[in-house]
Order: structure tokens, then sequence, then C-alpha cells
């Protein structure tokens, strides 16, 4: 199969992440599209490393992998706080620095 | 000897100091101290000048260096004093005349409960004006020059509850202020030109700078003399300054103050006498300023404005001298000493006359005094006939010496001056006899006092006046030996100053002299001077003393409307510098308002409205960020790719 059918895939997929932080308020949903988004990059990353015949991009997609469960872990627990503590779970809502 | 030069300063400085800050418990013996150390000075001055007289013309002047006030690099003011003949000759009339003014100021203030601090401005003045004649360098004649504007602010205003005495002493401040700055752009131009501002290397380098430089400092030191010789186009001080106590005219307005204009100039002569223009520029004013101070004079009927009219026009005589270079500068001198005498003497007789009079200024309400006071009308008389220049008297000398000058100027210039001091002389002799017949001739005008009850009063003790009939009587004799010994110096001063020339010969080492020659005989000149003198006082006689002089002043010509105003001088000054400088001031406020403020709230206005519209793009949505995040990149990929291509 052609590498570069991969590579649509992966804007088709970025694009739909994009699309969807900016337009779904839900913190949950926004924060689904933002993974959306950095697999659609690993795709990418590892197609790419398929076209050229190295490691670097599969190692590169390693990484992204690391800090994006990182990300999750930081993410999800600020989410939980802000619905805590206003009760709604859309971004809008937490337009302002303070309660 | 020269050691006692600071003394005579110091004397009623020390005085000054005293009675101004010793308080109540001087009230008492105040104006002794005062009056002591004001003779204490004249001593000296009178030690110092027999020891003159006694060394040979050479070795006369002496100097006196008392210590380096600024030293710096190569500008050094110092306060040392140069007594030569010509500061001689003032310290010897100021102290003299200043003396017999104390004197006669302790009985014309008796009454007057701030008496001693009277006297502290007094020896003030006295002070001031010594240390303006002894200095031996401009700076520290601007020094005594300044004090001297102080000390006249102090006393003009002396009555500072009467407002018009208050205003008066401000305006006379501020007009002196406009020459003051001639005087110190003078010095500043000196010490650019010469490095130096003091008298002896000043005047000695004068060869070395431009003409035109000698003259723009000549027009700047003309414009200092205008302002303290109140002299056109700055003279509207002078009248009002007759708002003080008389002797206070006596001593500042009339033989002392004023004349600092002419020592001015007589001193700086070699800087006039290398740029002729300044030079002329100074005649103008002298023969200007003797007119207008003569028409003045003729139309006042307050007995002080009269005579302060008079003193304008004499001092218009002196600068006119002064113009006309070597041939004039000794003669301008001797007319301000015997002007000294007689003017001083006329104003402590119009003291006298008010004194008695109930502090009644207004002439149309004496008449026939000569009766109740007899001394003070044989002082006033002589010095009436001294200043009218009768033969004789020391007017006469010194006056006739001036028009003799002007005529030897030469060409059209010696005819025109000449003809303009011979007018001023009739003039002068007009309106004297006019102020002579209204006050001691003629009917009493006074007895029933036209408005009874409220007796018109210029002076402040009106309260036990009021509703009092005037009772004339002669003054104490405190008042009247001054008079009387002032009289003596208008008799025979001029006389003995010209007997031999010897007061031109005493001058000549310090202002040089050269004989003028008349196109016309001096004996001509003489001549026409006693014809226009006694044309003079016979159509004053035949106006004011052949018929009775009207209570009330008739409406007048348009000239006498005039001159009654001072010469429209105040609405001159108030149209063209009052109004001008409101208009002036007014568009500066505009084009601050427009201008200077317009750039800078404008750029603040816009700064605020283009934040105001940036600070929208900050609402807290995350997902709008999140918008110019993407389309930041967006832009950036692009460019890139672009950029990549070409």
């Amino acid at each position: 199969m052609n590498p570069v059918n991969y590579l649509y895939l992966a804007a088709l997929l970025f694009t739909i992440g994009a699309a969807g932080v900016l337009i779904r308020r839900n913190a949950i949903v926004v924060f689904m599209c933002v993974e959306l988004m950095l697999n659609a990059c690993n795709l990418t990353l590892v197609a790419f490393s398929r076209m050229h015949g190295n490691l670097d991009g599969q190692i590169v997609a390693f990484f992204t992998m690391v800090v994006a469960a990182a990300e999750v872990v930081v993410g999800l627990a600020i989410i939980v706080s802000l619905f805590r503590s206003r009760h709604s779970a859309s971004v809008d809502d937490a337009s302002l620095m303070k309660l | 000897m020269e050691n006692l030069i600071a003394l005579l300063v110091a004397a009623p400085l020390l005085g000054a100091a005293v009675l101004l800050c010793g308080g109540k418990r001087l009230d008492r013996a105040g104006h002794w101290l005062g009056t002591l150390l004001a003779a204490a000075s004249f001593v000296i001055g009178a030690v110092l000048f027999f020891d003159m007289l006694g060394r040979d013309t050479g070795e006369r002047a002496l100097h006196q260096h008392l210590f380096s006030w600024v030293p710096v690099e190569s500008f050094r003011a110092d306060i040392a004093f140069q007594l030569d003949q010509l500061s001689m000759t003032f310290v010897l009339l100021i102290t003299g005349v200043g003396t017999l003014i104390h004197v006669y100021s302790i009985g014309y203030m008796e009454h007057d409960e701030r008496r001693r601090r009277f006297f502290g401005y007094l020896n003030l003045f006295l002070s001031a004006m010594l240390l303006l004649v002894l200095a031996d360098n401009y700076l520290l004649l601007y020094f005594g020059w300044e004090g001297v504007g102080l000390a006249s602010y102090l006393l003009i205003g002396f009555w500072q509850h009467k407002p018009s005495a208050a205003t008066a002493a401000k305006k006379a401040f501020l007009v002196n202020r406009v020459g003051d700055m001639g005087l110190s752009i003078a010095i500043m131009l000196m010490f650019t030109t010469f490095g130096t501002f003091a008298f002896g290397p000043v005047l000695a380098a004068t060869g070395q700078a431009s003409e035109g430089m000698l003259t723009a400092i000549g027009l700047m030191l003309l414009l200092a003399a205008c302002g303290k010789s109140a002299q056109v186009p700055l003279q509207s001080w002078l009248g009002d300054a007759m708002e003080g106590p008389t002797p206070v005219s006596a001593l500042i307005h009339a033989a002392t103050m004023v004349t600092a204009g002419v020592y001015l100039i007589t001193r700086s002569g070699a800087i006039f006498n290398a740029a002729p223009d300044a030079q002329l520029a100074v005649v103008v004013v002298g023969a200007v300023t003797l007119l207008f101070g003569a028409v003045v004079g003729c139309a006042k009927d307050d007995i002080k404005k009269a005579l302060a009219g008079s003193t304008m026009s004499q001092i218009g005589y002196m600068i006119l001298a002064a113009g006309l270079g070597p041939i004039g500068y000794a003669f301008a001198i001797m007319h301000l000493v015997t002007h000294g005498f007689f003017k001083a003497g006329l104003f402590l007789g119009a003291g006298s006359v008010m004194h008695g009079m109930n502090d009644e200024v207004d002439m149309r309400k004496y008449g026939g005094l000569r009766k109740y006071m007899p001394v003070t009308f044989v002082t006033f008389g002589l010095g009436y006939l001294a200043i009218i220049g009768f033969p004789g008297l020391s007017g006469f000398w010194s006056k006739d010496k001036i028009i003799e000058a002007a005529f030897a100027k030469g060409g059209t210039e010696g005819w025109i001056l000449g003809a303009v001091t011979l007018l001023g002389a009739g003039i002068t002799a007009y309106y004297m006899t006019r102020v002579m017949i209204m006050t001691f001739f003629g009917e009493k005008r006074w007895q029933p006092a036209p408005d009874a009850g409220a007796v018109p009063s210029a002076e402040p003790a009106a309260e036990d006046h009021a509703g009092r009939m005037p009772h004339p009587h002669e003054s104490p004799k405190s008042m009247t030996i001054p008079m009387i010994l002032l009289a003596f110096g208008s008799v025979f001063a001029g006389g003995l100053f010209s007997f031999n020339s010897a007061f031109v010969n005493w001058l000549e080492p310090v202002t040089a002299f050269e004989h003028g020659h008349p196109p016309i005989s001096a004996g001509a000149v003489t001549a026409s001077t006693v014809v226009v003198l006694l044309t003079g006082v016979g159509i004053a006689y035949a106006q004011y003393g052949r018929r009775p002089v009207p209570v009330v002043a008739p409406r007048g010509s348009l000239l006498t409307r005039a001159a009654r105003r001072d010469l429209l001088q105040d609405d001159f000054n108030h149209v063209v510098l009052v109004r001008g400088g409101e208009h002036l001031t007014r568009s500066l406020v505009y084009m601050d308002h427009t201008l200077v403020d317009g750039v800078v709230n404008g750029t603040a206005a816009s700064v605020g409205g283009l934040s105001g519209r940036l600070r929208k793009l900050q609402n807290g949505f995350a997902r709008s960020y999140a918008v110019s995040m993407f389309g930041g990149t967006a832009v950036l990929i692009a460019a890139t790719l672009l950029m990549r291509g070409v």
C-alpha cells in the first residue's frame, strides 16, 4: 500500500482534531480532540519513517506518546477540579482567571 | 585714608540694620540714631573731601579693595570702592542733603507711629545710593542700583494701607525693573567684550571694541538710566511716586535716586564718546523728557506732582548735557548738584505747606499763604528763583551752561537742542511761577473750605481733620532749619561752583572737558535765556496773578487735559503694553491649549483608542486564542512555503 495514504489519513485526523478544538465547548471533548491531533502527528512521523527507511520518526513518536500520557494526567486533573469549582466543563465558562 | 571709604556705606547700613531689626524698644530714639548715622557718613565724606583737596590732581582717586566676592578664573567680582572726584561730589550731595532730610523727617513724621521703620528705610536708601556711586565695578554698582530700587519701593509704599501708595510702589518697582534689565544686559555685554566689568579696564579698553558693540552697550546703559531717572519712555512711575511721604519725594525723587542715571552715563562717558549713535539717543531722550516733564508740570494742580514734572524735566536737562559728551558732562553733574539743593528745598517747602494745611495737596485750595508761613515762603521762593534760573542763583549758572553746550553741539542739531533747552527754560519759569502764585499769593481760597466736612485728603491722618478748617501755621524748627540750609545752597552753590570754573576743573580728570563753542556768543545765549525766562514768568503772572484762581479746575484745552493725565503716558502704557501683553498671553495660552496640548492629548487619545481595540482580543476564551494560534501557524507555514518557492 502506498504510504502516502497514511499521510492523507493523518491530515484528515488532524483537521478533525483541530476543528473539534475550535468548535466544541466541552473540555473533555476538546481534550480528546487535542489527543487526536497528537496521534495524527504520530501517524505522520511513523509514515515518514517508513518512507525514508530510518527509525528517527518512530523514536520521536515514542517521545510524543510519553509526553501525551503525562499531559493527560495533568489535563484531566485540571478539568476535574475545574468541574468541581464551576459545576460545568464548558471551556467558555472559564474565561476569567478567577472564580 | 582709603580705609574710611567703606565706612561711608557701612554707617547708614548699620543704622538700617539696627532700626529694622531692633524692634519697638527703639521707637523713642530710633530717629535720632538714624539721623546721627547719616550725619556720621557726611562727616566721613567731608574728611575724605578735604583730604582729597590736599592732594595733587593726579593722585586724588582712592581705591579700597575689601574682599573678592566671586573669584572664579577670569570672572572676578570684587567688593571694591573707588573714590574719585565724581564719586566725591555724589557722596557729599547724598550724605549732605540726605542728612538734612533726616532732620526734616524728625519733625514731619512726628505723629507717625512707624517713624522708626521710616528712618531705617531712609538709612537703607542712603547706604544703597552710596554703594552705587562708590563701586569700582559695574556689578557692585548694579548691587547698589538694586538696593536703591528696593529702598524706593519701601519708601514710596510706606503708607501701604492706602491702596494708591501700594500701587505706586509696585509701579515704581516694576518700571525700574525694565531699566535694570538694560543694566544687567549691558554688564553681560561688557564681560563678553572686555572680559571684565571693572570701571578702569573697561573704560580704558573702549578703543578695542567694535563701534556696534559699544553702541549696544551704550543703549542698554541708556535704558537703565531711563528707568532710574524717570526719562521717556520709562517715566511713568515718578508722578505716582509722590504717594510717599514728602521727605521721600525730596530725597529719592529729587536729590538723589533719579540722579543715578546721570551718574551712570557720566561714569560710562568713555563708552558713549566712542559710540556717537548711542550718544545721539541719549540727547534725544533728554530733550524729549525735558519738554515732556515741563508740559506735565504746567497742568498739575497737585503741588507735589507739579514738582515731580519739574524734576523729570530738570533730569532731562542733565541727561541731555551728559549726551553732549565732554562738553557737557561737567555741566550735567553741576546742574545735578544745584538741582539737588533747590529741588530738595522745594519739596521740603511743599511738605511744610502740606503740614500746615491738613495735608491738602491741591494748590487751588491754597492761596495767600506767605503771611502764615514766612520761613517756608522765603525758602521756597529762593528755591523757585534758583530753579527758573534767575540770574545769580544756582540754577542760572548750571542751566545756562547746559544751554550754551547744547548750542555748541554744532550744526542743525545744535540749533534744535539749543531751542529745546531754551523753550524748556521758558516753560520751567511758567509752571514754577504758577506754583508760587497759586500757593503763596492771591486771595485765600482755603478759609471758607468749599466742601467742609469732607476735606479731600491724600494723606492718611485724615480722620482728626475731617470737618476742621485748615489753620496754616509755620512748621517746627526741625523742619525749617533744613529748608533754610538748602535755600543757602540754592542761592550760592551755583556761583561758588562757577567761580574760576572751579567745578569743571574739579571734575576734569574724571570726565574730561572741552570747551564748547556756541555759534552765537555766550552773552547772547545768557541774554536770550533771561528773556525767555521773563516771558514765562510774565505769562504765568498774567494768567494766575492778575485774576483770581478758580477753586475748581476749569475744563481746559485738549493739551491741558492730556497733561493732567501725564500726557496720556499711563493710557499709552495701558493700551500698548497692558492690552498688548494681555493679547499676547491670551494667544500664547490659546496656542498652548490647541497646539502643545493638542499634540500631547492627541497622542494619548490615539494610544488609548488603539489599546482599547487591542484589549478586545484578550477575551479569556481559550478557543479564540486557539484560533489565533492556528491562524498564526498557518500564516507562518504559508510564508515559509512561499519564500522557498521564490
